[in-house]
Order: structure tokens, then C-alpha cells, then sequence
């Protein structure tokens, strides 16, 4: 005769306790690449700006532009407003610049890259060789397999390793090349836009990274040019105490049209690291941006120990009349996520859409969201954010929504949802809205809901897992979002989605 | 095949046995019906053989084909053959109708050492299964029970039963909320499944549905027990008197 004391309760426990044991073991990218490594020394100053500027052959107004920067930097203070707690950052301890020894001389081709970069992506998933990505997805069932071609930058800590498919792009006029190169190659279009949306003033962080960053991405899609592919940066953390500044800048011509997605992962280690990057996107008449990021960086421990910082400032200005963006995030990695990837409408019916998915699990903090900011007529903006809290994390949604006087006949639809696993998760909803007009209109909606155990109950009777079930609620809570997302990227996000959920039930 | 042991359970929050020293057995292919006043502990029967949350077991072992179900997690009993047809199915939004069952299905081959289905695969038999209990196209892509009528998520319970082709059916009053059309229905379907070696335990308050449902053997169940058995004309003693007259009767 078997007598349980209790059917699913202490069963449930003990398999959570051990799931949540494991779960910093189960972030596939936590290794380190062993390579020999050029640093800055470190800490931060005047002579270390004149150093980067220097590593990367930059002209003097560029190191000027980084010394005004560096220079307002330090009579600035942290925002401390975000919702989110961790100790004092020594600025004075981080290396701002660190690049592999064979990056030196720079690679003429991808064939001249160390194996042992090429072997990193490789092992990341993003294999830096230009043949088309094979992506087959499972909509309905029967969506065919189809090869598709994606360019690559590769961005290893400091400096782009290299970009793919360079030369079909310049076929159709597209410049794509890491931010290095383009102030070397293109320094009439750096100097025109670069900060221009991100004024070096804007924030600490995004002043900070004026004056240091090192590498990044840039783009240049010319007037009515389709870009003929997807372009993607992937951002990879490999050196220890170092920082991570980059830069990307995409500007879409009159009636250009874009496709951009970014990922990004780092070794697992016991000290924080910082991430400090600015993009800015420019949207002229007629021309399209989409933006999609899966932000996979490592998110410390269980006990919160570890893990990147990712403060991050993102935006976007609909220059031209009809212009459009779409910002689509999926953030499930690093220890403190401070960022508001965010639209200026300024032209006439211009419009933009922010989809977001957020987790934090364990002790990860995220105080994310977005701006709106309606200065042209007709305007419209959409927001959709779905906050997933589990463990003893701690998720804000802070999103400001501006239509100003001018703005008549706007339009905004912000939908806020929480979702929260267990109870001792956190979940804040901060909207800001202000409207100046009386023509246009905002609405908002929010709600807050938790896995329950009904549900759960009944995916575990029909044969699933625990976490496989939490993963399947949570993949239709965040559906919505998913679905903005490009193919690959969104089959990749539903298995992140399960990733980082994993020892969060119980 | 299917038996219950001396089956005694409690609710994990408050200290109130419900399930008082059940005994059952159920032979392969044989069809049961379970009625019973309300309180009487039938649904309790079905989740703590099942494994939901929130009950403690003080005694008793559920077996199926030998193995002590409750030794087992919820979907570990599930692959090992076992089935509840919910009688308030759960609404899971955003989730696809066929993404679920085909995430159900395979978790279920994986766990048994089975290959999983391809999406083709899965769809040339979802396809057909869903036609057997007029399910559309539209019912399949929509989320999982939201939006669906009280006959639509019965009707879904009963294609999930169809494709894990389990060894055991517990029925918990799936006739509830039914009118009659959508009854008979959910009971072709269920009379479909039946093959000779698949068991069912139909939960019932009402005789109606074992007209169509027709059961090998009668159980009458109250206060945690069986009280007694007997073949189909047991539900129709019940139909015509009552529980109180057969109650008083055991007592």
C-alpha cells in the first residue's frame, strides 16, 4: 500500500528547488572564447577617449565630438527614477576598450578572421559564412521551408569582427559596415546624422557612450531602395570587467524600406558588467524602419549574482511626412534593464509601433517601456508590452505618451499586460500620457494576471511537463508580440521565452 | 486494468476527508458509469486520481495496468494512458487549439520513448479526427476553450481524448450544459473511441447520457464511497426514486 503525504504539492517543490538549482547552468551562452586580448587600461578619462579615437584611425572632429561629450560627462549625475536597485557602479573599474590581438590589423575578408572568433559565432548560432538561412516555421502546419539570406555584423567587445553579404548590399546601394569603418568611409553621412536623435547631452549613459564607444553598426539605405535582405548585428560580451559601448546608426532615405534585428549574449561570470549602447534610427518621407532585438544577455544567478547591466538608449525620429517604425523587443536576459526604445513623430501621418516582451525571473530587475512623442498632424502610435515576472524578480512598464498642440488628429493605443509566476515577483505598470489637443485621442489598457493552477493543471493532464506548460502560457500571453517579430527570430524568442523561464514554477 | 484501492483523500487546506475508502475496478474495453449525489466525492475521485493540486491522499493506490498512478506526476499519469475530460475545460488565451494538442500529443510520445509527429503528420490526423465530431478549421486555430460554447469545449475535450488515444477515460460530467443535440454528439464520439480494449469512467448525474453512452456496470457513489453496483437498470432505479430511497437502503 503507497501513501503519499501529499499528491502534487511536495512533489512540485522539490523538483522546482532543483530546476532553480540548475537554472544558472542553463544559459546556453555562458562560455568564454579563451583569446588573447588587447585592453585600454582602465577606468575612464580624457587620455583613454583620445585612445579609442585613436584605435580606430578616427578623424580630429570625431575625437572632438567624443572630448565635448567626455567632458559633459563628468559634471552629470546617474538617473536614479528607474525602479531598480544595484550597488554603485566604480566607473573608474571597467575597461572601455578590449579587442582580440588579431583584430589589430584588420581582416581584409572574413577568410582572415581568427578561427577562434569565427568558431564563437559559430557557436552562438550565427555563422558568419554567406549562405542563406535555412528557417523552417511552424504557423498553421504547413508554411513551406524557405532559405532566406540575412547579413551579419559581428560585434566582439569592442571592435566589428565582420559584416557579410557587404558587396550584394553595395549592389543595391546599401551601406552596411560596423560604425568604425563608416567614419572612415562615409564620414559626410556620419557627420550629418550622428547624433542627431541621441544629442551627446541626451542622458548619462547615452553621453557616456559618446564619448567611448568603440564599435557598432551602421546603416544607409538610399532613396526608394528596398533593402534586398534582413541585416542583423550580433553583440557578443567576451572579456572580463569590460564594458560594452556601441553605436548604431540606421537612416532610411525617402521611401527606403529596412529590416534590422540584433542579438545579444555574454559569459556567464560572477562580476556585473555594463552595457552602454545608443542607436539611432533616422526615417525620411515614405521611408520604413522595422527594429527587432532579442536581448539574451547573461542574467546573472539564482542568488542575483552577476550579469550584465543594459542601459540602453534607443531611438527613433519619423523625420519625413508618412514615415514609419517598429520597434519589437524581446528582453529576457541581463541583471538590470534600463531602457525606452522610443518614436519621435515629426512628420505629417507618421507613425510608430512598439511591441515589447519582458522577463525577469529569479532576481532580474527590468524597468523598460517606451515614448511616444506626437509632433506632426495625424500621427498614430501603438503600444504593446507584456511583462512577465517570475522568481523574486521585479518587471516596470514606464512609458510616456506626448502629443503635443500641433499634433491634431493623433491617435495612441497603449495595452500594458502582466503576467506573474508565483508570488514573489513584482510587476509595475508607470504610464505617463499628456495630450494638448483636443482632436486627438489616447487609450490605454492594462492588466495584470498570474499562470494559474487550473490552467496549468490542465496542460500537465494532457501530457506536459511543468515548464513546458508554463512556457506555452506564456508564449500565448506574449503571442501578440511574437507575432511582430521576423521568422527566425520569432521560433528563436519561443524557445528564449521557455529558456528563461525555467525553475520558475513551484 | 484500471482499479482504485481503498482510496481515501483529504483537502490539503482543511482537514476534511472526502474520498472515504473508494473501491473500483474496471475491465479493459468495459465502460463504468459513476452517479452520485452531489458532495458525494465523484469529481474528487477524478482529480486525485489525476493528480491536481490541493488534495492529500491518506490511503490507497489508483492503478493502471499495474503502476500506481499516484506515485506519478499529473503528466507522467497522462502518457502512462490516463485521461479527464474536464467538465469546465480551461480557456488558455493566445494559445492555438493546434498548437496545444500537438505540444500535448508529442510531450506524451517523447515521455513514452516514442518519435514525435511532424506537423504534417499531426495535421492529416488532426484533420481527421476533428471531422469525426464537427470541428471546423476555425475551431482548431482558435485559442485553446476561449470564446467557445458549452458544446464546442466538450466536443474539443473528446478530439483531445481522440488523439492521445489513452487507455483510461474519466468523463467528469461532461453532459453538463448540453442540450440534447450536442450531448448525443459528444457521445457518438465517445462510442467511437470505444474499441474494445480503451475503459471509461463516465461521471453523471443524469441517466440521459447513458442512453447513448451505454455502460457495462452502475456504480452508485456517496459520501466518499461506493455504495453500490449494479448493471444499467441501476440508473434508471435512480432516474425513477432517486438517491435517498437507495441510500437508505445500503444503510
Amino acid at each position: 500500500m503507497s501513501t503519499q503525504e501529499s499528491i502534487a504539492k511536495d512533489g512540485v517543490d522539490a523538483e522546482t528547488v532543483d530546476a532553480v538549482k540548475t537554472v544558472g547552468e542553463k544559459y546556453k551562452y555562458g562560455f568564454a572564447t579563451d583569446i588573447e586580448m588587447e585592453y585600454a587600461p582602465k577606468g575612464v578619462n580624457e587620455d583613454i577617449v583620445r585612445l579609442i579615437s585613436s584605435k580606430n584611425e578616427e578623424p580630429e572632429w570625431m575625437l572632438e565630438w567624443r572630448l565635448d561629450a567626455f567632458r559633459r560627462w563628468e559634471k552629470m549625475t546617474e538617473p536614479k527614477w528607474a525602479m531598480v536597485n544595484y550597488p554603485e557602479i566604480d566607473f573608474q573599474d571597467i575597461y572601455y576598450y578590449a579587442r582580440p590581438k588579431s583584430m589589430i590589423e584588420k581582416p581584409k575578408s572574413l577568410d582572415d578572421v581568427d578561427p577562434k572568433l569565427l568558431e564563437t559565432y559559430k557557436k552562438l548560432g550565427i555563422p558568419l559564412s554567406e549562405q542563406a538561412i535555412l528557417a523552417g516555421v511552424e504557423g498553421a502546419g504547413d508554411t513551406p521551408v524557405e532559405g532566406r539570406k540575412v547579413a551579419v555584423d559581428a560585434v566582439f567587445d569592442s571592435v566589428s569582427v565582420g559584416t557579410t553579404f557587404k558587396k550584394e548590399l553595395a549592389a543595391a546601394g546599401v551601406i552596411f559596415c560596423s560604425i568604425s569603418e563608416a567614419i572612415k568611409d562615409h564620414p559626410e553621412l556620419v557627420k550629418k546624422y550622428l547624433g542627431t536623435v541621441v544629442p551627446p547631452t541626451d542622458n548619462y549613459y547615452a553621453t557616456l557612450n559618446s564619448a567611448v564607444f568603440s564599435d557598432g553598426s551602421f546603416v544607409y539605405i538610399p532613396e526608394g531602395v528596398k533593402c534586398p535582405m534582413e541585416l542583423s548585428t550580433y553583440f557578443r560580451i567576451n572579456a572580463e570587467n569590460t564594458g560594452q559601448f556601441e553605436r548604431t546608426l540606421i537612416i532610411a532615405e525617402k521611401g527606403a524600406q529596412v529590416s534590422y534585428l540584433e542579438g545579444c549574449t555574454a559569459p556567464m561570470r560572477d562580476e556585473n558588467q555594463l552595457h552602454a549602447a545608443v542607436v539611432e534610427l533616422i526615417i525620411q518621407e515614405d521611408a520604413d524602419i522595422k527594429y527587432s532585438t532579442v536581448q539574451n544577455w547573461y542574467p546573472g544567478d539564482e542568488n542575483g549574482v552577476g550579469g550584465i547591466y543594459n542601459f540602453v538608449t534607443k531611438r527613433a525620429d519619423c523625420r519625413g511626412d508618412r514615415a514609419k517604425v517598429m520597434w519589437t523587443q524581446v528582453e529576457t536576459g541581463s541583471a538590470v534593464t534600463w531602457k525606452y526604445p522610443s518614436c519621435i513623430l515629426r512628420g505629417d501621418d507618421s507613425q510608430g509601433e512598439f511591441y515589447s516582451i519582458a522577463i525577469t525571473n529569479n532576481m532580474q530587475q527590468a524597468d523598460t517601456g517606451t515614448k511616444m512623442i506626437h509632433l506632426g498632424k495625424r500621427t498614430k502610435s501603438r503600444i504593446v508590452s507584456k511583462g512577465i515576472s517570475a522568481g523574486k524578480a521585479q518587471n516596470t512598464y514606464r512609458g510616456l505618451v506626448s502629443i503635443h498642440p500641433k499634433a491634431v488628429n493623433s491617435r495612441n493605443y497603449t495595452q500594458c499586460d502582466s503576467l506573474l509566476i508565483g508570488d514573489k515577483c513584482g510587476a509595475h505598470t508607470v504610464p505617463y500620457m499628456e495630450c494638448r489637443n483636443n482632436s486627438s485621442r489616447i487609450e490605454h489598457e492594462a492588466t495584470t494576471s498570474k499562470v494559474d493552477d487550473e490552467q496549468l493543471f490542465y496542460c500537465r493532464q494532457r501530457g506536459m511537463g511543468e515548464e513546458e506548460a508554463v512556457a506555452l502560457i506564456v508564449n500565448g500571453f506574449a503571442k501578440e508580440v511574437l507575432q511582430s517579430l521576423p521568422m527566425e527570430f520569432a521560433m528563436e524568442a519561443q524557445k528564449l521565452v521557455a529558456i528563461s523561464l525555467e525553475g520558475s514554477v513551484g | 486494468m484500471f482499479e482504485i484501492k481503498n482510496l481515501k483523500a483529504s483537502l490539503a487546506d482543511e482537514d476534511k476527508q472526502i474520498l472515504k475508502g473508494m473501491n473500483l475496478k474496471i475491465g479493459a474495453g468495459e465502460v463504468h458509469a459513476i452517479m452520485g449525489p452531489n458532495g458525494s466525492g465523484k469529481s474528487t475521485m477524478s482529480y486525485v486520481a489525476s493528480g491536481k493540486g490541493g488534495y492529500v491522499v491518506d490511503e490507497g493506490e489508483v492503478l493502471l495496468d499495474g503502476a500506481n498512478l499516484l506515485d506519478m506526476e499529473p503528466d507522467e499519469r497522462a502518457a502512462a494512458g490516463l485521461f479527464l475530460a474536464f467538465q469546465y475545460p480551461v480557456e488558455i488565451p493566445g494559445v492555438g487549439n493546434m498548437t496545444f494538442l500537438r505540444t500535448a500529443v508529442n510531450a506524451q510520445r517523447k515521455m513514452r520513448g516514442e518519435d514525435e509527429l511532424n506537423a504534417a503528420q499531426f495535421l492529416k490526423i488532426v484533420r481527421e479526427k476533428a471531422k469525426a465530431l464537427k470541428i471546423d478549421a476555425d475551431m482548431l486555430k482558435r485559442p485553446v476553450n476561449v470564446g467557445f460554447s458549452g458544446g464546442e469545449k466538450k466536443r474539443n475535450e473528446i478530439l483531445q481524448m481522440a488523439m492521445l488515444e489513452p487507455k483510461v477515460c474519466i468523463l467528469d460530467e461532461t453532459d453538463s450544459g448540453l442540450d440534447v443535440d450536442a450531448m448525443k454528439l459528444v457521445a457518438e464520439g465517445v462510442n467511437a473511441l470505444r474499441d474494445g480494449k480503451r475503459s471509461f469512467l463516465v461521471i453523471t448525474h443524469y441517466q440521459r447520457l447513458l442512453d447513448h453512452i451505454v455502460p457495462d456496470v452502475v456504480h452508485i457513489m456517496a459520501d466518499g464511497k461506493i455504495i453500490k453496483s449494479g448493471g444499467p437498470e441501476l440508473a434508471l432505479e435512480v432516474e425513477n426514486n432517486g438517491y435517498e430511497g437507495l441510500m437508505n437502503e445500503v444503510v
